[in-house]
Parts: structure tokens; sequence; C-alpha cells
């Protein structure tokens, strides 16, 4: 680091709708915000990188499945592999599961309906570059804001989730229980949000851009950012 | 004589005297394409020559006034060099037919007329009416519209941030779907065709989706007729909407505005290339030369007529000095929108059109936008019978129903109970300005990088508009006035959205000129003034037309949205104050429809003196941060203001209800002008002081505090189980579980 605070790139792909949400909450939280293109083999030396929310390339075709070819997934799919802290929200999971660096997939909500609200997410793992500043079992109230955010998984796949705990966060009340009534789309296991095995990728479908600014939303968000921001000051992808 | 043997003309929407009128512009007899243009420009939606001598009545400027009517789009000064520009809509027929492209296709449109002014588009906000929702055709309707504003808007980045939804019979084969956008803008960088200036030899380049054969005859056939059997037939005039393809229209246009590579900049809508190309050249005072040949199309083989008038969505076209089309063209393909450069503006005011080398058309660009007919309709008020009457005042009913019952009935009315199952598929939260949604009395969405927050409010009150046209309207603007007013912010100006029957019946035309009678007096009393908007005619089927029900959207400004008043209960122990007085007034109420099943008698009465001096208390009693909550008094009366209140934070009360009105009169009376605040203690003497300096009625009428709802010798409840039948009525209706 050469000024002191990290640099967050952002991807905008076309379709992108939370970039710039994304942005503002770097920015909120104290890191300097750093536009990247889809269309550049170019992460412009960034220490971390988040996949907006949104609907990439329009999604007419499976969401995320156009994104993953962008010019910029490569690099940042060698950026993940040097260990460098990556966060997909809502879409960005998406495309992060569509491009093999996260495992899964996400289908349309068990309502058939696109839903937008606070949800509560329970922490399962502070072994995660969102989940650092967290205790596992805590709470944090996250706005959702999506059509297709069911996680499934192969039952190979959600056997290996588990025996590695690759969970980062499931839907819950507010005091951390889980259970249909709390589950905003039908995710399997109630799983909101995952990281792989090295926990430097997290996805997640809800937005915690979204819950940094107390004037308009939750601040459930804030923590995910500190310990994004923290892990990008430690410099790992560099 | 059948549809097929009728002149080309009539087929076109276009009456004798119009086609009298054309072949006097040209002194000859018109082309195909030319009647085609012509039957598009001047049909009842693009020309508004039923209503345009109506509408020239209502007061448009203002000392908050950048742009009034006859741009895309009107602008209102919110400070520091900033503008909000806003704009309704309707598209009510083609959702009708095709609720979810009709509807998503709405959005669109809207979202276009705030582009082409240069405002990035911050809110959106669907006003709504269906028929009743026992009615399986009406839920298909509801479902599909609500789906396609979720399904086009939630893709475009532009939180839906309120609206209003209604159910009433009349709406049952004409549903009301209307829309409005808010951008904001730099006042300096607003593009109008005053701010901008257009050259002789400037291109006029197309960008954004190819040109098919939809929407075809969307402005003539379907917007300006009545619907019928065969209505299902037109399903292809409806339009298919591409939200991808419009997300990189805003953002290539804004980066176009922005960079100043422009010259003029118009959205195509309604009547497609032959509206956005005669527009562009008219406004400019010039004329243009239109290459068909060069529009991008869907598919071979399309006649010049389709393409002048094919309503293709996503398409936006620019004025350019040719010096620039390089770096125009750099911007659209850096988004992936294909550009074209369809026409040239040329001196002298003549609109050519070429087609493989042929001319299919030459008229005077001004004669298809300015000079079209206008009319002054017969106008005939209701038999002295069908009138609203004292004789069936709903007020003077005997009622011994169970009080607590009725209440409950109120509360789970569609029109009252929450519409949550609605609001929750909307993106509420995109671009990360939005302090209040739906739910609150007005929506507050804060302006990037300060402190300010735009008030916006639409509504509607279709009964009051049956029983009362002039009161239906000046109850809308007041209504959305307090809306806005109870939040804190300052109402500003409004836009609208006309929503009527077939304007060729003396009936409907005297309805609309009294609802322009009292929307004027209103917006007068107010200093809102009116800086656009749409009218839509001909919402009847079978002689069965839809409610008078101009719709109002109102922009407000609080100049910090910290000081803004939310809707519910925040904390126990406040007090419980009601502003204004209460009347028995049960016309064209909640109550009356929902309990008594009758819309009837005569609505509120409405004093604008009273309800101005309601409006400045509200701002000051905010400003003086002396208000923990304030929720306007609107449909269902105090008794259902106070509950929502209480839904909303969670927090219970034992209230009076004061007066010595029968309990359901009291309870239920819609008397105007009134709103149910909460005060700390503390603040109650400085409250009252400051009522009485604006001369606004307040009467104490109760407490907050605890899970109990009381009304002292009526009834109790408890807030759960308010909170349950509020918010299940919808789900329940729709035969989900709940």
């Amino acid at each position: 680091m050469s000024d002191g605070a990290p640099r967050i790139g952002v991807i905008t792909f076309p379709g992108s709708l939370d970039d710039r949400d994304a942005q503002r909450a770097v920015t909120y939280m104290g890191g300097v915000a750093v536009a990247l293109w889809h269309a550049d083999h170019d992460l412009r030396g960034v220490d971390a990188v988040v996949l907006p929310g949104g609907f990439s390339y329009g999604d007419y075709l499976r969401c995320g499945a156009i994104a993953r070819f962008a010019a910029v997934m490569d690099e940042v799919r060698a950026f993940a592999e040097r260990g460098g802290p990556v966060l997909g929200i809502c879409n960005g999971f998406q495309i992060l599961c569509e491009s093999g660096l996260l495992p899964g997939a996400l289908i349309r909500n068990r309502s058939l309906r696109f839903i937008c609200r606070d949800v509560f997410l329970r922490v399962e793992t502070s072994q995660s570059v969102v989940t650092s500043e967290l205790m596992t079992g805590e709470t944090v109230e996250i706005p959702v804001k999506h059509g297709e955010g069911q996680f499934v998984a192969r039952e190979d796949e959600l056997r290996r989730i588990d025996d590695e705990g690759l969970v980062v966060f499931r839907y819950a009340s507010g005091d951390g229980v889980t259970d249909d009534a709390e589950n905003p789309n039908g995710s399997i296991d109630h799983i909101a949000g995952i990281r792989n095995a090295r926990g430097n990728v997290v996805g997640l479908m809800p937005h915690p851009e979204h819950a940094v600014d107390p004037d308009v939303g939750p601040t459930g968000g804030q923590p995910l950012f500190a310990s994004l921001l923290a892990a990008a000051m430690a410099g790992a992808g560099a | 004589m059948t549809v097929s043997e009728q002149p080309l003309y009539r087929r076109l929407g276009l009456q004798d005297d119009e086609y009298d009128r054309i072949v006097d512009t040209l002194g000859r007899d018109p082309r195909p394409a030319e009647l085609a243009m012509y039957g598009a420009m001047w049909s009842e939606h693009c020309s508004y020559k039923s209503s345009k001598i109506h509408l020239k009545t209502l007061p448009t400027d203002g000392p908050a006034v950048l742009v009034g009517p006859g741009q895309d789009a009107g602008a209102v000064d919110i400070g520091d060099g900033m503008a909000a520009v806003f704009k309704m809509e309707s598209h009510s027929h083609p959702s009708a037919i095709e609720p979810y492209q009709g509807a998503a296709t709405g959005v669109g449109g809207i979202v276009r007329d705030i582009i082409s002014m240069g405002a990035r588009p911050v809110a959106l906000l669907d006003p709504l009416m269906f028929g009743p929702l026992t009615d399986e055709r009406n839920r298909w309707l509801f479902e599909g519209v609500v789906a396609g504003i979720g399904g086009y808007g939630n893709c475009i980045g532009v939180p839906t941030v309120g609206g209003e939804i209604h159910f009433a019979e009349p709406h049952s084969q004409n549903p009301t779907v209307d829309v409005m956008c808010v951008g904001i803008a730099r006042a300096d960088k607003l593009a109008t065709s005053q701010s901008l200036t257009a050259n002789s030899g400037s291109l006029m380049v197309l960008y954004g989706a190819a040109t098919g054969r939809d929407g075809i005859g969307g402005v003539s056939v379907l917007a300006s007729a009545t619907l019928d059997a065969s209505s299902e037939e037109s399903r292809p005039a409806v339009q298919i909407g591409d939200p991808f393809a419009e997300k990189l229209l805003i953002e290539a246009s804004l980066e176009l505005i922005d960079r100043g590579l422009l010259e003029g900049l118009q959205d195509l809508g309604g009547a497609g290339i032959t509206c956005a190309v005669s527009e562009s050249a008219a406004r400019a005072g010039m004329g243009a030369r239109l290459d068909l040949d060069a529009v991008p199309l869907r598919e071979a083989g399309m006649a010049a007529f389709e393409i002048l008038t094919s309503e293709s969505q996503e398409r936006m076209l620019a004025i350019v000095h040719p010096s620039r089309l390089s770096d125009v063209e750099k911007v659209c393909a850096r988004w992936g929108l294909t550009t074209a450069v369809i026409a040239e503006l040329v001196e002298g005011g003549g609109l050519s059109v070429t087609l493989g080398g042929e001319t299919v058309a030459e008229v005077p660009a001004r004669s298809l936008v300015d000079e079209g007919p206008e009319y002054d309709r017969p106008m005939a008020p209701p038999d002295a019978t069908a009138m609203s009457s004292a004789s069936n005042d709903p007020a003077l009913l005997s009622f011994d129903k169970d009080v607590r019952e009725a209440f409950f009935s109120v509360l789970t009315s569609p029109n009252v109970a929450s519409k949550r199952w609605v609001f929750e598929q909307y993106d509420s939260i995109v671009q990360g300005q939005t302090v209040a949604g739906a739910g609150s009395d007005a929506a507050l969405v804060r302006v990037p990088d300060s402190l300010k927050g735009i008030a916006i409010s639409s509504d509607g009150k279709g009964r009051y508009g049956a029983l009362d046209p002039y009161l239906g309207a000046a109850h809308a603007v007041a209504e959305a006035a307090r809306n806005v007013a109870v939040t804190g912010a300052t109402p500003l100006a409004i836009t609208n959205c006309l929503n009527f029957g077939n304007p060729e019946r003396p009936l409907v035309m005297w309805q609309f000129s009294e609802s322009i009678r009292g929307m004027r007096d209103a917006c007068l009393a107010f200093e809102t003034p009116v800086t656009g908007g749409n009218v839509s005619f001909y919402n009847e089927s079978s002689g069965s037309a839809i409610w008078p029900t101009p719709v109002i959207g109102m922009i407000g400004l609080l100049n910090d949205h910290r000081l803004r008043v939310p809707t519910g209960f925040p904390r126990p122990g406040l007090a419980v104050y009601l502003l204004g007085e209460t009347f028995a007034e049960l016309g064209g109420s909640e109550f009356a429809a929902a309990v008594l099943g009758v819309v009837a008698g005569h609505p509120p009465r409405l004093d604008l003196e009273a309800e101005a001096a309601l409006l400045r208390f509200l701002q000051a009693a905010a400003a003086e941060t002396l208000l923990a909550s304030g929720h306007d008094c609107g449909d269902g009366g105090i008794g259902i203001a106070l509950a929502e209140s209480a839904i909303e934070g969670a927090h219970g009360f034992a209230v009076t209800v004061p007066g010595d009105l029968p309990a359901h009169v009291a309870l239920f009376s819609e008397s105007a002008s009134r709103a149910i605040v909460s005060v700390a203690p503390e603040h109650e003497e400085r409250l009252m002081s400051l009522a009485s300096d604006h001369g606004v009625p307040l009467s104490r009428i109760g407490e907050t505090g605890g899970p109990r709802v009381l009304f002292d010798g009526l009834f109790d409840t408890t807030v759960d189980e308010l909170r349950e039948a509020y918010e299940t009525a919808i789900p329940r209706l729709l035969g989900e579980p709940v």
C-alpha cells in the first residue's frame, strides 16, 4: 500500500446496476473505489475486486452466463488464484458460480417472484474476506433484491460445501434462528452466501453495499466492507 | 360499411374534416405514407386535440419552475444549481391487452422522457387501478402489470419508490396503468430546445434498438379509441420491451449530454420516427431529409409507413453536428449500441422522406407537430338524478352494525390494506438514495452528495371524481400536497395523468373540463404549478367508462432529509393529535364502499385556504422538529390513519375519538385537510401555539404506547392483530398462503 487506503475495484458490465452503489459503499467505509470495465484485460492494480449486482448483458440466457466470458474475468480468475480478495454480490455471485470460482448455482426464487426486503443473515464462519470482523453466530441486517437467488448445488457439491465449511451466511431471524419463514428465496439449507476453500472469494445474494449508510437503510453491511478493506490492506492479491 | 371498405384515412383513425385539412395543407391528395404520419401525429394521444383548449387554463408558472409544459418533461429548481425533472404518463390501453409488456414498456417510455431532458432517472412511481380482485381476469391483469413493472424497472437500475393502487368495478375492463419518473440534472445541463441549438446540416442519429413491426398503430389504434371485443386482436400493436437495451441507452445518453456532444436529444415513443424527426425539426424551426433506407430494421421488406410509425422500444434520436459524429458513434459503440445517421436538418421547414430512392412523403414538419386539429368538444353535465346529492348521503343511512367489525372491513379492503405484496416485487433501493419508499405518505429520495431530499407522491381520487369531478381533482391535488408536506417537505409543482373515457361523449368532456377547473383552483391555492403531464382518453368499453380520474404527481423539496417526519409512531409516551376538523362526511368514502357497498353522496368539502394553512403548518412544525410522526388522514379516515401509524411504528395507542358525531361517522369520515401527528410532551405547548399562529384547529386525542390499540368507548385490539389483518388481506385475495 502506497498511501494507506486500500484500492477496491468495482467491475461494470453492461447491465450492472449496483456498481456505483458498491463504489459509494467502499468510499463510505474509507477505501478508494476504482471503476473497472468489463472489456479491459486490466484490474488497474487494485487490492480487491467487487462484482456488483445487476443484470449483466440482460441476463437473458442464464444469470451470469455471458459475463463469465468477459475479458476482465480472465484477470479476476488470475487475481483470485493468487489469493486476492474477490466479492460477488447478487449478479456478481451468479457470475462467480458460472465462472467456476464458487460451487453451486442460483435459480429462480421459489415464489417465482422478485423480492426486495431487508433480511437477517447469520454468520457461519469468520474465515472469509468479508467476515473477519464478525463472530460466528452473529447476525447482520442486509437487504436482498433478486428474482433468481435460490441457491442450489449437486449433492456432491453440497457435501463438499458442508465438509469444508464453505457456507458464510445463512438466512435467519434477528436472533439467529433459521427456518423457512426467514428464507426469502427457498435456498437449500438457507444458504445466502458461500466462499471458496481458501476464503478469499465470497459470493452472496444480499446487498451489503446497500447496508452501510444509516440514512438509507440498515447498517449490517458495514462489517463486511470493513473486513474486505482489511483483507485488501493485507495485500494478498498483489 | 366494413372496416376494410373504409377509406385508408379512416382506418388510420383520421376524421373526414381532418383529411380535408391535410389536403388543404399539402395542396394535393396525400400519399399513403403521409396519411400514416398524420394519422399518428394528429391522434388524440399525440396531438391533445380534445384536451388542449382546457389544458391551456392551468397555471404553469412559478418561482421554482425551470421547464414547463411542452418539453418531454417538466423541471423545477431544487437549489445548488440542480434541477428535478419529472413527468407522468399512462400505458393503460396496452396493459389492458397484454399486461406484462404493456406495463413494462410504459416504464421504458417515461424513463426515456427523463433521459431526453439530460437527467439521470432516480425514481419511479406507479399509480395503478384495477377491477376487484375477486374476479379472475382482474387478478391476471393485476399480477401481470406488477410483474411487468418489476421485470422492466428492476433491470434498469432506477428504484421504484411508490405509487398507489386502487380497486373499483369501472376498471374491470379498463385498468389504469400510470407511471411517473423523476430525474436529477444540473440545471445548466438540462437538454431542452431552448438550451440546445440545432443547425442546418446537423445530423439526426438514431441509436439503440433496431426498428421492427411492433407497436405499429400504438397511438392511433390503441391509445386513441375505445377497447372492444376485438381488442385482443390488437396485441401486435403492443410493443415488446428490452430493459437491458434501456439501461445502455440511459448510460450512453447521459454520457453524450455530459460531454456536450449533442445539439438535441429526443426519445422515440408514440408515433416513432415520425414524431421524433418532425418534432426535432419543428422545434429547431427547420425541415429534414429523412432516409428510411438508413434505419436499421429487424426484418426486410418493411413498408415506409411501418418504418415511420413503428413504436419499437429503446430507441433515441440525437441531433449531432457532423464534426461530433465520430465521438457520438464511439460513445454508443462503447455501450454496445448501434447508431445510424437517418436524417439531416435542412432550411425551409419541409420534411421529405425517401425509401429505395423514391420520395414517399413531403410535408411541412410543423404541420405534423403544431398545426393539428383542435376541438372544443360539446360538454353536458349528467342528469340531475345521477348527480351526487344530499338525499343519498351515506352519513344519513342507518348503521347499527358492530363498529369494530366495520373497522376491520375497512382496514382489510384492498384499497386500504398493505400493498407489500406489490412493492416487495420492485427494487426500491438501487442507487442508494431511498430515504423512504412505498408505505410512507410521500417517498423521499436523497439528492446525491447533499442533504436534500425530493419528496414525491402520486394520488388519484376516483370515487370522489365519480360523484363530483371538480372536487375529485381538487382533492387529488390536496392529498398529494398533504402527503408531501406531512413528511416536512415543501410542495413545489405537479405533473399529472388525466384518465378519462371517450371525449366524443359530452358527459366525459364535461367531466374533463370540471376536473381541470378543480386542478387549476387547487394548484393556484397551493402555489404548485403544472409542469406537464399526459391525457389518457378512451378508457371505456361497451359504453362504460372509468371514473374521471386525474392522477396527480406532486414533487416537493426537503432541504435536510434528516428532518423527515416518519409515518409510524416511533416510541411510546407521545401525545397524539388530530389536526383539522371532522365533519359528517362519508360521501364517496372507503367506509361507504367497503361496508355499505355504495359509491354515493357528496365528496367531502375542500376549503383550499384551510388546506394551504395545514400545509404551511406541517412544514413549519417539521422544520422545528416538533413532530415525532405525521400521517395524512385519507381513505378510511382517522381510524385507519391511526392504525397505519401504529403498524408502521410498532407502537400501540389509546385515543378518544373527538366530537359528538355517531361513532362510525367520526371514525370513518374522510373530511379533508386533516392529519394525525405524534408529539413528545415537551413540544406540546409549542405545537399548540404554532397551530394557533397558522389557524389550524387541533385536538389532543390520546397517547402512544404498548402493544394494545384502544379506541375509548368503542373497541380495542392489538398492533399485532392490526398488522396481521392489514398485511394478509391482499395475499388472501390472490389465494396465496399467508
